[in-house]
């Protein structure tokens, strides 16, 4: 007998939503793991984006959505197990666990996976220097503030254009940090319009086409380098290092599964309905590509959820799944799988994000056939959705061509 | 605020220690045992903060020492000791084994005279073999392998715990750690006054083990040193502990006179190392890691097992090596001042320390002061951190898992905290636990270990006074 009909881990928007619907739609045993004390996941400390208006008609700042989120879960009946930590992850869903009571293993006939994404840390993005106490990340800086009310520097550099990194530069100025510059690699602000006029508002100067090349401190961070884009070497003292995000998925219990990683999302591959190369085993949310907002996790969270209270109806599917082929300078797709069931996809758009700025024709070929196309400019970290043809199902190629202007 | 140094002692020590890198910790456990009253003078906030820091985690058999040396007999010496006492001081063994690799027939052809010569220096388990031979035992290895000499008893170490127990025996039996204590100057007068930032010491007889600063504290003890410290930085690259299955053994390359070269091995965590390089410089502090560097690191580590390619980095890492300007160990005895000196212990520390320590205790008893009575060895106990033994995670009570890509416990970073060395900083903190050493590099924990650490490391990862700052 399987401990549950679907186990979730993760205890996030993406998680949480997907557990309340797979109540709703009657599935009588759904258990919910987090290895943390309290649901929520990352918005446990993101105290100023602003959640809940779409799933929940009104807005929610950071550990109030969490607690939101946790009363839903407990009224839809969910089994909710915090302080359980997945350690690893077995093909035909099967989990072993570690609590603070010891160790355990679990079995359910599905398995759905939702454990988010985190930022790039310093040492993944090869950055030079020494290696100081005092370079962090966004969230990390903002569960010093929201958990402990600490604060782990004063006059941080802040790396970084995107949304996130305008919630860092909030968090500083709103905890008596000055951040001494905010410097962007990228030729233009990865998040747009608010980089024209919000460092500058909060006189903190903003620079493109800047890249950190050198981080110095003994004990504590005392100076960055930047290289600008004319090639024009600055030192600027400071006593921390923000690194804002470049989020990638927390995919680690794939990573040492047989299911392993997609190699263009760093998450897992699924399909349309968010099944991965496993049938029995599911994934959504941020771990499929980072990074969407909570409420965009929350929605897909409960569109793989009744995609899989579906699949739960019959045997587990055993359609060999079509993958969709790209190139640089795509950097993604998600779903990267398709498998034609018949039923209505979880996800009803190709998601894709691009490794660089480019300015091209981006288009979908179906067994080498264009069945669509647009002429833009994309850039990195951005959103690009491209709504899945039905036809796609019946292709045997599914193909993203991006051809760049010159 | 900063870890309490306790009050300078005025009474005499029969051994002042300066440096308490592995040397160091390692001659203070050997003459704690024989009965000294030792104390130990690091620079540093905590133990291993200098060349002891960053190395490749390899207990050498001394195959390719040079034959007749101070450090092949000390090598071997020092590897009989670790094994021989692993049970008592909770020391680990990665039981991996190595391959020395060949990539052209002008390396394959070098293959025989190497193993030669590790008969030559009385190391067994060395067999010649061909690529398919050695790609059995680790298939990953790229296809244009040419032959491989297998090193059957080169093996992988916790290197942080082992001297963390030497040091942690030696205090159990009375020995003394003064951290944040720079020796600025020392007179022999029939016995030892040392000056240090820390006060003031006395002792009977005094051993150098300051690695990058061997010369430096030869001349503070008023000595001309016989050695010039030329540091050469050695840059790693720690890959995620999806490639650990990829590379089972340690795979050297063919040496060649500058250096041992490359290597790609796993780690006693789980994860694999790529490194070192070798780049002489002459700042002794900084040891940065730089991005051209370490992506040739990677280039390099995917051409020899190209599933690497794949796997995303989890650290990053860069030490200094005290090489001098000749290349062997670099042990001077000064009977009159009743001193020693360890100096120039470039790459094989790790594995020479405890021959070291019985070096300098054979030499420090030709100086003719009293023997006191030996002492049993009191037993060690320190977590184990590495994969291949049981962790604190997997036993009932832990409290919690506070660092969740390590899977380290709140109770383990309590202990460390209580324990008999505690951490002086954030890196002796992630040395004795792991927390934050992890793919995540502490995204997750990085605010609760500011918490839990809080008034204990001498360099807060919290601003502890907003306004002050």
């Amino acid at each position: 007998m399987n401990d549950a009909d679907v186990i979730v881990i993760g205890g996030g928007p993406a998680g949480i939503a997907a557990a309340v619907e797979l109540r709703r739609a009657g599935v009588p045993r759904v258990m919910l793991l987090d290895r943390e004390p309290q649901l929520g996941g990352a918005t446990r400390h993101c105290s100023h984006s602003p959640f809940g208006m779409r799933e929940f008609g009104r807005v929610y700042l950071g550990a109030a959505y969490g607690r939101r989120l946790t009363a839903e879960a407990t009224r839809a009946g969910v089994d909710v197990r915090t302080g359980h930590s997945v350690v690893r992850l077995d093909e035909g869903g099967r989990l072993d666990i570690a609590t603070p009571e010891g160790l355990g293993t679990l079995t359910a006939r599905r398995i759905l996976v939702a454990t988010g994404a985190r930022e790039r840390p310093r040492a993944a993005r090869l950055i030079s220097g020494d290696r100081p106490v005092g370079v962090v990340t966004t969230g990390t800086l903002q569960s010093y503030v929201a958990f402990h009310g600490l604060m782990p520097f004063t006059r941080p550099l802040i790396v970084g254009s995107e949304l996130v990194s305008l919630s860092a530069l909030l968090t500083c100025l709103g905890h008596g940090a000055r951040p001494v510059a905010m410097a962007e690699p990228f030729p233009q602000a990865l998040a747009g319009a608010p980089f024209s006029w919000f460092p500058a508002l909060a006189r903190v100067p903003f620079h493109r086409g800047t890249e950190l090349v050198d981080i110095r401190g003994t004990g504590r961070v005392e100076a960055a380098t930047l290289r600008h884009g004319d090639g024009r070497l600055e030192t600027l003292a400071c006593d921390g290092v923000l690194l804002t995000g470049r989020f990638t998925p927390e995919s680690a219990l794939f990573l040492a599964s047989p299911v392993g990683l997609d190699p263009g999302s760093a998450g897992p591959a699924v399909d349309q309905d968010g099944r991965t190369l496993d049938p029995v085993c599911f994934a959504a949310g941020n771990l499929l590509r980072a990074v969407e907002t909570g409420g965009w996790s929350f929605r897909e969270g409960q569109a793989v959820g009744r995609a899989l209270a579906r699949d739960l109806a019959a045997d587990p599917c055993a359609t060999a799944p079509i993958p969709v082929g790209f190139e640089e300078p795509i950097k993604l797709v998600v779903p990267s799988l398709l498998r034609p069931t018949g039923q209505k996809a979880a996800l009803a758009d190709f998601q894709l994000r691009v490794t660089r700025a480019v300015r091209g024709r981006l288009s979908l070929e179906l067994d080498g056939r264009e069945v669509w196309a647009t002429v833009r400019q994309f850039l990195p970290e951005r959103r690009i959705l491209v709504p899945i043809p039905p036809a796609a199902f019946a292709a045997g190629s599914v193909r993203f061509r991006l051809r760049e202007n010159v | 605020m900063r870890p309490a140094t306790p009050p300078c002692a005025t009474d005499d020590y029969d051994l002042a220690i300066i440096g308490a890198g592995v040397v160091g910790c390692a001659v203070a456990r050997r003459f704690a045992l024989a009965g000294a009253k030792v104390v130990v003078i690091e620079k540093g906030s905590d133990i291993l903060s200098g060349a002891s820091k960053a190395n490749s985690a390899i207990l050498h058999t001394g195959f390719d020492a040079p034959p007749d040396s101070l450090e092949l007999e000390l090598v071997k010496a020092g590897r009989a000791e670790y094994l021989a006492d692993r049970e008592s001081l909770g020391l680990s063994l990665v039981e991996t084994g190595a391959l020395v690799c060949a990539w052209t027939p002008e390396e394959a052809g070098r293959l025989e005279a190497i193993a030669a010569q590790g008969h030559a220096n009385g190391v067994e388990g060395l067999t010649l073999m061909t690529a398919s031979q050695a790609r059995a035992t680790v298939p990953g290895l790229s296809g244009r392998l040419v032959a491989a000499l297998e090193v059957r008893d080169e093996h992988i170490i916790d290197p942080w715990t082992a001297p963390l127990a030497y040091l942690t025996q030696a205090v159990a039996l009375g020995a003394r750690l003064l951290r944040q204590a720079e020796l600025l100057a020392g007179r022999y007068e029939g016995g030892w006054h040392l000056t240090t930032s820390a006060g003031d010491i006395r002792a009977r007889a005094a051993v150098n083990a300051a690695g990058l600063y061997g010369d430096e504290v030869d001349r503070r003890l008023g000595f001309a040193p016989d050695f010039e410290i030329r540091p050469r930085k050695g840059q790693f690259v720690v890959l995620d502990k999806a490639a650990f299955g990829h590379v089972p053994r340690i795979l050297l390359p063919v040496p060649t006179e500058i250096t041992k070269g490359v290597v790609v091995c796993p780690t006693a965590f789980g994860n694999v190392l790529i490194g070192p390089t070798a780049e002489e410089q002459d700042d002794r502090v900084r040891a940065t890691v730089e991005r051209e560097a370490l992506e040739a690191l990677l280039a390099r580590g995917a051409q020899i097992v190209p599933a690497l390619a794949a796997i995303p980095v989890t650290a990053v890492y860069a030490g200094l090596r005290p090489a001098t300007e000749k290349k062997h160990y670099r042990v001077t005895t000064r009977p009159e001042q009743r001193a020693i000196t360890l100096g120039g212990i470039r790459s094989t520390g790790l594995s020479a320390a405890l021959g070291l320590a019985q070096h300098a205790l054979r030499l420090h008893d030709a100086f003719g002061l009293p023997a006191r009575p030996r002492v049993d060895p009191p037993p060690v106990t320190l977590p184990n951190l590495t994969e291949t033994g049981a962790r604190d995670w997997q036993q009932p009570g832990h409290g919690e898992i506070v660092c969740h890509c390590e899977l380290v416990t709140r109770r383990e970073i309590e202990a460390a905290f209580d324990s008999t060395v505690p951490p002086g900083d954030f890196g002796g903190l992630r040395r004795r636990t792991r927390a934050g050493m992890g793919r995540c590099q502490g995204f997750y924990c990085n605010a609760r270990l500011a918490e839990m650490s809080r008034g204990r490391l001498a360099v807060p990862l919290a601003v502890e006074d907003r306004d002050e700052a």
